[in-house]
């Protein structure tokens, strides 16, 4: 409470420092929009198919932005905001999974297509020998020819 | 009437198809000249038959026959020509009828033009395509008929979805789908080849031309579907990674894969099996990404409304499409070792490890968009994959395949020296360093990593066409002359490889973007990315079918007109960006919204390097026709000469 | 390589292929019998308590807070619900019905205006013990309830053992509703 009544005091100051904006009926300053914004990037919105909430002009997307300013501007680290929307609305409110157990997979593709890769090159390679070199026999008939 | 005869016109084109698939495919068995060459005539009539169906669904459209349920579901009398038009594939039932009609114009494009070709591949081609056109025009005739009719009907339809009624859309399903379902043909090609039990140098030239023709349109394809979006969506954001987005970006991924395969295949014999699975593979994506659009399984932006019932079907279709080609490639996998060796360093390894960074890119793309309704399956929870994902993961992977993209060319067939090829590319790795140095003063790491990768790119593409014609080497004269008549493949290669570092650049520009987001009263400023936006004026400009309110936004010495439009028959509401570019940047200026106390919700934006996203695709695109128009793509098999006084 | 062998390894993707098919064929049989809807959202209230909530009463009857929810003496519904929403308005006669079957309903009218809220009870009548108002949607983002109409099933303990999102329809009441009140009664 303290820390929101000290935050309160020096607005004025900060805004005769820097540039105020007001998004979604919260006043704060643009370093704190930029951490806002970076939060509302990850979080789904949920009566949309397939934006953030910082894309899309739903009301409850408008509604939930104004929730994370009024956090980002009392101090409320990054996570405990994202906790406080997950403990809502799920883990598919974040538009990245966490990592777990059941994401494993998710988050081990990009090496393991890799390493799968890796291996099917050099399996292919051993699979071709280069030519076995010509016998006597054979480059004499080569001579020959030529 | 017509649209009778276009219903009639579409069960037509059923038997055909599936006449040009069995005659196809079996005819050169049968040493027949007559069924031998029968395939080409099928493809002809079945094209003529679903063209027929396409035409008469859109006169339906045209004069606004609302007897026709799909017209009176999707367009209405109120909605300009254009649109009336355009909004026939706007719809699932009429965007699965272009499919169609798309894949048909391949095969008769092969009909065609495929004279080169040996007449028993260029009838099986036409058999595989002939199979796939079937099946799907089936799927149309019975489950998804766009020339259901509707008595009595209605007085006026409902309307086409405002976010289409956009001269952008009307261009882009038609351009993305040629390039989608383009690669059927490279896929009928690989059948083909591993019916006839054959793929050789020979056939990777004759593919080669069909993969880079889909290429092209589907690069297009994708790059006006970006810039539409950007455009009309009114965020500034240009890729979402949506499902539906990720579905033709799959492959794109694998299809570039395609292209560069087939080029060692024509070249050096080698990477047969590789070549084949992905062409396999492209078609195969396509073809699920349309399934996965329709079938309701994924939470998309672009999801036609479609119900399990039509999902089934089309996976049916997708079973024995892609299952049979599986099994016909693991059956036949001792035709396709391979022949042509190469060393560690050679331009085959460079082209190999290309291969594998844009499927290990694909896998992930592919994981993430399917991921959420596999876990749900598996593990009975709700989770979401979105862009923060996608971003992490995607682009580390393209920095190898960018280094890769500016040695390769430069490196020899067979057995190359890595150091002489570095040695060579000494201006462009000069320039990336400058870049990076000069941008990372300003703190954007990503954004310096990569206009750094582009400028490398974009300069080793020119480095490549400087090699060629011995520029500085010899007088700049003989250069030019080299240029006029360098083989137009090299340069529509290195064109390629430019567009695409002029697109990185593009998007790493984007990641230094700024936005504001302010209520102005008319007459009232603010400040944003170093320029003064001013708000002059709200007043009304009513259209045809829309009221709107436009704001008038002068900033440096230009007006932007930004508006809201509202829809009446839908009750929808669009906001038209306006955006002005000078070719480098753009200024990017939304009405969001009207508030109570007046004055304009204002979403203002500067986007550093944004036309250079598109202007890279258009290059890309560019470069690829340009590789196609050269002769020696045109060369088909040799025909052997008729012997002296044989009877035909 | 043995034919064999390399057949063998070629046929991976095949069988890839088809373990994509089988799952894909699951899931769209999971739909069509209405046990998967991808669009749906499983509450995190459920095996849990709801949120500390008071909201005034509304329509002219007594509001409510979370304490008067903790030990209801038989299982119970909240119906969030708004007389904006056209499925609210589908969902009004089987509300009725339910409510004159016995089951206790406690409304929350939700971001909704007084008298629109009065006019929507008068023409498709009232099935709440208790209706309160959520005029600003605070509470609704603390329940998770992103959409109305929404239905919370709370049993005797006070716990939430369900939630629907959407009109409550003959085949969700008798699938779902009835097998839980049967378990929690």
């Amino acid at each position: 409470m303290r820390k929101l009544w000290l935050a309160l005091a020096l607005l004025p100051a900060l805004a005769l420092a820097q540039d105020m904006v007001t998004r979604d009926g919260v006043t704060l300053t643009q370093a704190q929009e930029t951490r806002a914004e970076a939060i509302g990037d990850q979080l789904r919105c949920l009566v949309c198919q397939n934006e953030s909430i910082e894309e899309s002009n739903a009301k409850l997307a408008g509604q939930l932005r104004g929730i994370i300013r009024q956090q980002v501007v009392q101090g409320v680290p990054d996570q405990s905001i994202m906790n406080y929307m997950v403990q809502r609305y799920g883990i598919f409110v974040l538009l990245k999974p966490p990592v777990s157990p059941l994401t494993w997979l998710l988050y081990a593709m990009p090496v393991l297509a890799l390493l799968l890769g890796a291996v099917a090159f050099f399996a292919a390679r051993r699979g071709t020998a280069p030519p076995a070199p010509l016998t006597d026999a054979e480059r004499a008939r080569l001579d020959e020819l030529l | 009437m017509i649209p009778e005869l276009g219903h009639f016109a579409l069960a037509c084109a059923v038997a055909l198809a599936f006449a040009q698939g069995v005659v196809g495919i079996f005819g050169p068995s049968l040493r027949d000249a007559r069924a031998l060459y029968a395939a080409p005539v099928l493809a002809l009539s079945h094209f003529a038959a679903i063209g027929f169906a396409f035409l008469a669904l859109v006169w339906a459209g045209v004069v606004s026959d609302f007897t026709v349920e799909n017209i009176a579901d999707f367009s209405s009398s109120a909605v300009p020509l254009i649109y009336r038009i355009s909004g026939v594939w706007g719809n699932h039932d009429g965007s699965i009828l272009l499919w169609c009609l798309i894949l048909s114009l391949c095969g008769t494009a092969v009909a065609l033009f495929g004279g080169g070709l040996p007449a028993s591949l260029r009838s099986r081609v036409l058999g595989v395509l002939g199979l796939v056109s079937g099946g799907f025009l089936l799927f149309t005739l019975t489950v998804s008929d766009p020339f259901a009719r509707l008595w009595p009907p209605p007085l006026e339809g409902a309307g086409v979805n405002p976010i289409l009624q956009d001269p952008g859309l009307a261009f882009h399903p038609p351009v993305l789908y040629t390039g989608y379902v383009g690669f059927s043909v490279a896929f009928a090609f690989a059948i083909a080849a591993l019916i006839e039990g054959r793929i050789d140098a020979a056939w990777g030239r004759w593919v080669r031309p069909w993969a880079l023709l889909s290429w092209c349109f589907l690069t297009a394809g994708i790059a006006l579907g970006s810039w539409w979006s950007y455009y009309t969506l009114g965020w500034g954001g240009f890729w979402f990674w949506d499902p539906v987005e990720n579905a033709a970006l799959l492959p794109w991924l694998t299809g570039t894969a395609l292209l560069h395969c087939a080029i060692v295949v024509e070249k050096r014999e080698a990477l047969k099996a590789w070549t084949v699975l992905l062409a396999i593979a492209t078609f195969s994506l396509s073809l699920s990404g349309t399934f996965l659009v329709r079938s309701g399984i994924l939470n998309s932006v672009h999801s036609f409304a479609a119900a399990p019932d039509q999902g089934l079907f089309i996976l049916a279709l997708l079973g024995l499409t892609i299952g049979g080609s599986l099994l016909l490639f693991a059956i036949r996998a001792p035709v396709l070792a391979a022949t042509g060796i190469y060393a560690p360093i050679s331009r085959e390894s460079a082209l190999v490890l290309n291969n594998i960074f844009l499927c290990a890119i694909a896998a992930v793309v592919f994981t993430g968009t399917l991921y959420p309704p596999f876990a749900n399956l598996l593990f009975g929870i709700q989770l979401s994959v979105g862009a923060p994902f996608y971003n992490q993961t995607v682009l580390p992977l393209t920095a190898p395949i960018i280094l890769a993209m500016g040695c390769g060319p430069l490196l020899a067939w067979k057995r190359a020296d890595l150091l002489p090829a570095l040695q060579r590319l000494w201006l462009a790795g000069a320039a990336a360093l400058l870049v990076f140095l000069v941008l990372s003063a300003t703190r954007h790491v990503i954004a310096a990593l990569g206009l750094a990768g582009g400028a490398w790119v974009v300069i080793a593409a020119l480095t490549d066409l400087a090699e060629r014609v011995r520029l500085f080497r010899v007088p700049l004269g003989n250069s030019v002359a080299r240029l006029a008549t360098l083989p137009r493949g090299a340069v529509g290669a290195a064109l390629g490889h430019i567009g695409f570092g002029v697109s990185v650049l593009g998007i790493a520009g984007m990641t230094l973007a700024v936005q504001k987001v302010v209520v102005l009263q008319p007459g009232q400023s603010t400040e944003l990315g170093g320029y003064t936006w001013t708000l002059q004026d709200i007043h009304d400009a009513p259209g045809p079918n829309y009221s709107q309110r436009v704001a008038d936004i002068t900033v440096d010495g230009l007006t932007l007109h930004p508006s809201r439009r509202f829809f009446t028959a839908q009750h929808v509401i669009t906001n038209d960006a306006a955006i002005h570019t000078n070719g480098f940047q753009d200024i990017y200026a939304v009405f969001a919204d009207e508030p109570a106390g007046g004055g304009a919700e204002l979403r203002l934006n500067r986007h550093p390097m944004a036309p250079e996203i598109w202007f890279g695709g258009l290059i890309m695109a560019l470069g690829g026709f340009l590789s196609l128009s050269d002769r020696r793509l045109r060369v088909g098999a040799p025909s052997r000469k008729k012997p002296e006084g044989a009877v035909a | 390589m043995s034919p064999l062998r390399r057949r063998l390894l070629f046929g991976i993707p095949l069988a890839l292929a088809v373990a994509g098919g089988g799952s894909f064929y699951t899931i769209l049989r999971r739909m069509q019998e209405q046990k998967y809807d991808p669009h749906a959202l499983p509450s995190p209230l459920i095996g849990k308590r709801p949120p500390t909530f008071s909201l005034p009463g509304a329509g002219g009857m007594q509001g409510f807070a979370n304490t008067d929810i903790a030990a209801p003496s038989k299982p119970m519904l909240v119906n969030w619900f708004a007389s904006w929403c056209v499925p609210c308005l589908q969902e009004a006669p089987m509300l009725a019905k339910l409510a004159a079957s016995g089951l206790a309903i406690w409304g929350i009218a939700y971001e909704d205006d007084p008298q629109a809220l009065a006019q929507f009870l008068a023409q498709n009548g009232n099935p709440y013990q208790r209706l309160a108002a959520d005029a600003d949607g605070t509470t609704a983002i603390n329940w998770g309830v992103y959409g109305v109409p929404e239905t919370y099933f709370i049993d005797k303990t006070g716990i939430v053992r369900w939630r629907y999102a959407g009109a409550l329809t003959d085949d969700v009441v008798a699938s779902a509703l009835n097998p839980l009140l049967a378990r929690y009664s």
